[in-house]
């Protein structure tokens, strides 16, 4: 016998986002089991990387698309399916942040960073490839710890921006923050994240050269 | 033309914009210059845009299967639910 798949009614993989939409709308559950499995990897790990935490980033998750699926009426297509339910995903994470730390810093709307000029302060060349020294599991500790160490409200922007490779206008309208205000805080993130892991991945020995007695 | 001087502190400023290949050319040429002449700026440019490289190419948190089942059967679930009430 043929490897007939499962569901016969499964939406083919080319339709397009607008259609499944649609079907979806239309009550076709196919439809919207085919928008989940096309966005949950995407949708978790960035909840998971919010959160740094695994339960809420399966929580976060399962509330996000539940509730995409209950207000699927209400999304009218101006923005895309994946903005849309990261939205609802951005907000569901940071809210088990609040709970979680009751941390007064997890709020999208702090204007701390504008006056501020960003810091550098470890000037110093990379190995050549982190990559090669570190197992796959060390380097990623250590990227995640990097991250950990932002404030939500940077994190965040840089998750979006980097990690996912929304655009900027794209991430304004996830965060509903203006363009200038992402860029800032992807520009201080990144300005963060760099002087962690130069921390880690300089190359060694190079003091030697200009400061050793 | 008149060229402008730019400081380490405006270099920073345009830094993301600057990887991001999102300045005007005039400007790219001018913090180009910048970076040619500074090698603290050199340095700080090659390791953010390392640091950005790095976080792309891992898949830090990839999906446990489990996880997946269970978004599946809650979202069944709640088809379900829907339905009933819809009265069907």
């Amino acid at each position: 016998m043929p490897d007939q798949p499962l569901q016969a009614e499964r939406a083919p993989v080319s339709a397009g986002e607008g259609d499944l939409v649609e079907r979806a709308k239309a009550g076709d559950m196919e439809a919207f089991a085919e928008l989940v499995r096309r966005y949950e990897r995407r949708i978790y790990r960035m909840a998971r990387q919010i959160t740094q935490n695994d339960e809420d980033a399966e929580d976060v998750l399962q509330e996000s698309f539940l509730k995409a699926f209950e207000h699927l009426d209400s999304f009218q297509g101006q923005s895309k399916f994946y903005t849309w339910v990261t939205r609802i995903a951005v907000n569901e994470s940071l809210m088990k942040l609040r709970k979680r730390k009751s941390d007064r810093t997890v709020s999208l709307d702090e204007n701390i960073e504008t006056d501020e000029e960003p810091i550098v302060r470890e000037i110093a060349v990379w190995d050549d490839t982190p990559e090669s020294k570190y197992s796959q599991e060390e380097l990623r500790q250590i990227l995640d710890r990097a991250i950990d160490s932002l404030k939500p409200i940077f994190r965040t922007v840089f998750i979006l921006r980097d990690v996912e490779e929304l655009s900027t206008e794209e991430t304004a309208e996830v965060l509903g923050l203006s363009i200038a205000a992402v860029k800032s805080r992807l520009l201080r993130a990144r300005l963060q994240l760099r002087e962690r892991l130069t921390r880690v991945f300089k190359r060694k020995g190079d003091g030697i050269f200009g400061y050793a007695k | 033309m008149q060229s402008s001087m730019i400081t380490c502190k405006d270099f920073l400023r345009e830094l993301s914009d600057y990887l991001d290949d999102a300045t005007d050319p005039a400007l790219r040429a001018e913090l180009e210059k910048h970076i040619n002449e500074c090698p603290n700026c050199w340095v700080v440019t090659d390791t953010t845009r390392k640091t950005i490289q790095v976080y792309k190419g891992m898949d830090l948190h990839p999906l446990p299967e489990a996880v997946h089942h269970k978004l599946m059967n809650a979202l069944a679930q709640r088809a379900a639910q829907k339905q009933a009430k819809s009265g069907s």
